[in-house]
């Protein structure tokens, strides 16, 4: 396959991403670099100055809120992703509304009892889909502990599923970025699974 | 019986047990997680009465806030 057509396949594909912070927001950069078609974000925080050392927004942006942030930054990278974005705080209600017809869902939250409760949610609510899981990216060093884990066609982790953001594991931009990248090409490569008769059905 | 935990072979002890008692004897007191069974999310309050048997894929995720 040409990269030309790869950027057509997966232009067809609506990918959704659960938070906009360190993971959600380098998560969208790579997928909308790759040509994923629609992206469908939720988050209802503002940025922050301490953001930036990790999540993809810049200076000008502090203040605004992420989700509008992260729309004029993937519209920068290309303008013809679309991108539906979301400002409310994701549930287990309004979760299956606001994914429904994504072919993949991302979890990209910061704290661990939100990424309990959207895997409880996409798994009974949602099946079928597969969800890409991060857990266990802060500090830094020992990268090759960061891995894919596929628990099943519906479940994979990305991460060490150890580390734990604390005083001595601070968040930073290259661990957080790793497993982005590596829940982005999670995606990819899910999609370029699905072949083209897919679209027929 | 004969399990299989994370794809790797475990013997625990009995014909069955359930996830609580699993996690006990495992010593895995790490409590956010999720556990599958067989393919099948096990809620957090069905961890006394959900049954562990011989033969039986569970996969366990560990959850590390930070993101």
């Amino acid at each position: 396959m040409r990269s030309s057509d790869i950027r057509n396949h997966l232009s067809r594909f609506r990918v959704g991403i659960a938070g906009a912070g360190g993971l959600g927001s380098n998560c969208a950069a790579a997928l909308a670099r790759s040509g994923v078609g629609t992206l469908v974000i939720c988050d209802y925080d503002v940025i922050e100055p301490a953001n930036l050392s990790r999540q993809y927004y810049f200076t000008n942006q502090v203040g605004t809120l992420k989700t509008i942030a992260l729309k004029e930054n993937i519209a920068r990278i290309n303008p013809d992703i679309i991108v539906l974005a979301y400002t409310e705080k994701l549930t287990r209600t309004n979760i299956p509304k606001i994914y429904s017809g994504c072919d993949i869902i991302v979890e990209a939250f910061d704290r661990d009892d939100m990424k309990e409760m959207i895997i409880e949610t996409v798994q009974s609510e949602m099946p079928g889909v597969p969800l890409i899981v991060g857990s266990g990216v802060a500090g830094w060093g020992n990268t090759d502990s960061i891995r894919c884990r596929k628990i099943d066609d519906t479940l994979y982790v990305c991460g060490d599923e150890s580390t734990e953001v604390s005083e001595e594991h601070p968040l930073m931009a290259p661990r957080v970025g790793i497993a982005a990248n590596m829940q982005a090409d999670t995606v990819v490569e899910l999609l370029m699974k699905k072949s083209s008769d897919y679209f027929r059905l | 019986m004969k399990i299989i935990l994370n794809n790797r072979e475990e013997m625990l002890p009995g014909e069955t047990l359930t996830v609580s008692e699993m996690l006990l004897l495992k010593k895995f007191s790490f409590k956010m997680r999720i556990i599958k069974i067989n393919g099948v999310l096990v809620p957090k309050d069905k961890y006394d009465s959900t049954l562990i048997k011989e033969g039986d894929n569970v996969q366990m995720l560990y959850l590390m806030s930070g993101g």
